[in-house]
């Protein structure tokens, strides 16, 4: 492939307590490269790596050693700030346990990634219905998350990610928290954002969830030890 | 980030734990409640007692006899001031010389002659009067309202007339009509009875804190000057007399030249000497001695406020412990540290503000109640206000900022995994 890569890590390393006799090493250097378009599932058991490697490549932690390259913007050397602003501008995190803010609406909480970016507030309403309506929950723009079912929260998780149109949508365990019936519509959802062009990278300990992406990494001991093709979603039974 | 998000997220917040924030605004509230209830108060004291200072003649000099200090162990003076001899008393000789060296600087000269209390008693009714002998210029200097006839006049000699209130018309004559001009009554004062007319009917005033209103006032009873003399039999002279300044004269110097002027008579009296002095100096006193309760207390309630600012710090902190997963996941989708310590910081003076309003509002109530209790005009201090809401504020952010740059600094990996 001739473009350039979202994601391009070297020898990415990952030690904590350095020159502490605690010192630990998780990541032994790992590649990875994602590019344009890709629906990526990093696969492991816990304790693989799998957490420490999403946190560096979501630009919550840097490397201890070895490089990575996010959309032309090399993250192993920027400060605290720069960090946030590429968390905000090319990063859509979903978490496993939704993280929507409590007591503030659907929509407000769409709309919370573009108040950091500094988008005015008419233009980020509007934006935020725009995502609320692509993931289906515009009828609940005024509810609470604890008015929400796990499916929904989950799915204005995604509109949220979505808000700064971001370069990669990141997500941890998305589906961990739901049953297998609202697991299937986040899923169509994502096969939806992969169709429309957004690179994904899902992470995930169920080898049947990373069937349905096109490119299955497995890490154990902090080191990939496969790469293979998945069935896209034609894996979906 | 714009500030109108963080108040909205704060009273967001804030209306989550509506009972929480109450009981943490409560030092604030009591602290800023009780200053501006003080200073309503204070304030309001001060306006009334100026004015009703001002009323008696602020710029006026009161010159009076004065015992000369002697600390030669007198046992006289622990019984009390002996009388001045009639050698001793300021005499009518001196108050025209002292009119002709300051000519122009005095707008006049007001005499008395206190006679006592008298008994009018007309039918079935009586009122109570002070008798004052006084002088023409009296009416000038103690701003009397003349409301019907005429005033007492120097050339009236020691004609048994009298210039009486409306009120004592009232309970006398049943009317305080100039129909009431030339009644003739009989009047009881030093066991004597005595026969009076009205020439003049003036307003009754009343002096609001410093008159003991009874359900009776006791009204003021103007005669002639020398009828008084004869009547309570005192000698020719004055223990006191007061000056008004004219509109033009620089009263602090007539003042300094008035005490000199009149204590040269008295440079070899051994026991009397003459002094001048006016209320000016008493209001200042007195203004001064509020101003410093009023800080005393003051400084009282700021210990209430550090106390709430101490109480806003940690329900702050309990606050972010609680909020951690929220502050990792703004983190995570990209809140600069600056954007959460505004928001913490914006939380704390949005409690402090609210409890500072709730106090400025109870201190109102709580003052304008008190001053109303004692009869005063409520006078609510602005710059007392400004200043508390300025204050409530700036705890806000002094006692928020520790606990907002405590999350402003939170790893958004340890905060998203807390639990």
């Amino acid at each position: 492939m001739s473009q350039q890569p979202i994601i391009e890590m070297k020898g990415i390393v990952k030690t904590y307590n350095v020159g502490q006799p605690n010192e630990l090493e998780i990541l032994h250097g790992v590649d990875l490269t994602v590019y344009p378009g890709e629906f990526v599932a990093i696969v492991g058991e816990s304790g693989s790596g799998k957490s420490t490697l999403m946190n560096i490549i979501g630009a919550l932690d840097r490397p201890t050693k070895g490089s990575y390259i996010l959309d032309g913007l090399d993250i192993a050397q920027a400060g605290d700030k720069e960090l946030s602003r590429i968390r905000n501008q090319k990063i859509g995190f979903v978490f496993q346990t939704f993280n929507l803010i409590a007591r503030t609406s659907a929509l407000k909480n769409v709309e919370l990634p573009m108040l950091y970016a500094g988008i005015g507030a008419k233009e980020r309403t509007q934006r935020a219905r725009e995502l609320l309506h692509l993931v289906q929950m515009d009828q609940r723009e005024k509810h609470q998350p604890n008015e929400l079912s796990g499916g929904q929260k989950q799915r204005v998780a995604i509109a949220r990610a979505l808000a700064n149109h971001p370069s990669l949508l990141l997500a941890d365990e998305p589906t961990g928290a739901l049953d297998s019936a609202t697991s299937r519509t986040v899923m169509d959802l994502f096969h939806q954002l992969h169709r429309s062009g957004m690179t994904i990278v899902l992470i995930t300990h169920s080898q049947q969830l990373a069937e349905e992406c096109s490119r299955i990494l497995t890490l154990r001991d902090g080191q990939f030890i496969g790469e293979r093709k998945g069935a896209g979603p034609s894996a979906v039974i | 980030m714009q500030l109108f998000d963080n108040v909205q997220l704060a009273l967001t917040s804030l209306w989550a734990n509506k009972m929480r924030a109450l009981l943490t605004m409560l030092g604030i509230i009591i602290g800023i409640g009780s200053v501006i209830a003080i200073v309503t108060l204070g304030d309001s004291l001060t306006g009334n007692i100026t004015e009703d200072l001002q009323g008696l003649g602020v710029s006026n000099i009161t010159v009076s006899l004065q015992q000369k200090n002697e600390d030669s162990g007198d046992m006289v003076h622990l019984f009390g001031p002996s009388q001045p001899e009639e050698s001793d008393l300021i005499t009518d000789e001196m108050i025209a010389e002292y009119q002709d060296a300051f000519e122009g600087q005095i707008a006049a000269i007001s005499l008395t002659q206190s006679v006592g209390v008298g008994q009018v008693t007309q039918q079935d009714t009586s009122a109570n009067v002070t008798v004052t002998g006084v002088n023409a210029d009296y009416m000038n200097a103690n701003d009397v309202t003349l409301l019907a006839g005429r005033f007492i006049q120097d050339t009236d000699g020691e004609r048994q007339i009298a210039v009486v209130s409306d009120l004592f018309c009232e309970t006398i004559f049943g009317t305080s009509s100039s129909q009431v001009l030339g009644r003739e009554f009989e009047m009881t004062v030093n066991n004597q009875l005595l026969r009076f007319y009205v020439v003049g009917i003036y307003e009754y005033e009343d002096n609001g804190f410093l008159s003991l209103t009874g359900e009776d006032p006791v009204t003021d009873f103007y005669i002639p000057l020398d009828t008084a003399r004869k009547v309570s039999g005192a000698s020719q002279g004055y223990q006191s007399f007061t000056v008004v300044a004219s509109a033009s004269a620089d009263t602090s110097w007539l003042l300094e030249q008035t005490k000199s002027f009149f204590s040269s008579y008295y440079t070899r009296n051994p026991s009397y000497t003459a002094t001048a002095s006016n209320m000016e100096a008493m209001v200042e006193m007195m203004t001064s001695m509020l101003g410093t309760v009023q800080v005393a207390i003051s400084a009282i309630a700021a210990i209430s406020l550090l106390v709430g600012g101490i109480g806003v710090m940690n329900i702050m902190l309990v606050s972010i412990t609680e909020r951690t997963r929220e502050i990792g996941t703004r983190k995570a989708l990209g809140a600069p540290g600056i954007a959460i310590r505004m928001q913490f910081i914006t939380e704390a003076v949005v409690i402090c503000s609210i409890g500072g309003i709730i106090g400025i509002l109870l201190g109102l109530i709580m003052g304008a109640s008190g001053a109303a209790l004692l009869g005063y005009a409520v006078r609510p201090s602005l710059s007392a206000i400004a200043t508390a809401v300025g204050f409530s504020m700036a705890i806000g952010v002094f006692f928020g900022y520790y606990p907002a740059n405590k999350a402003a600094k939170m790893d958004p990996i340890e905060a998203l995994r807390y639990e």
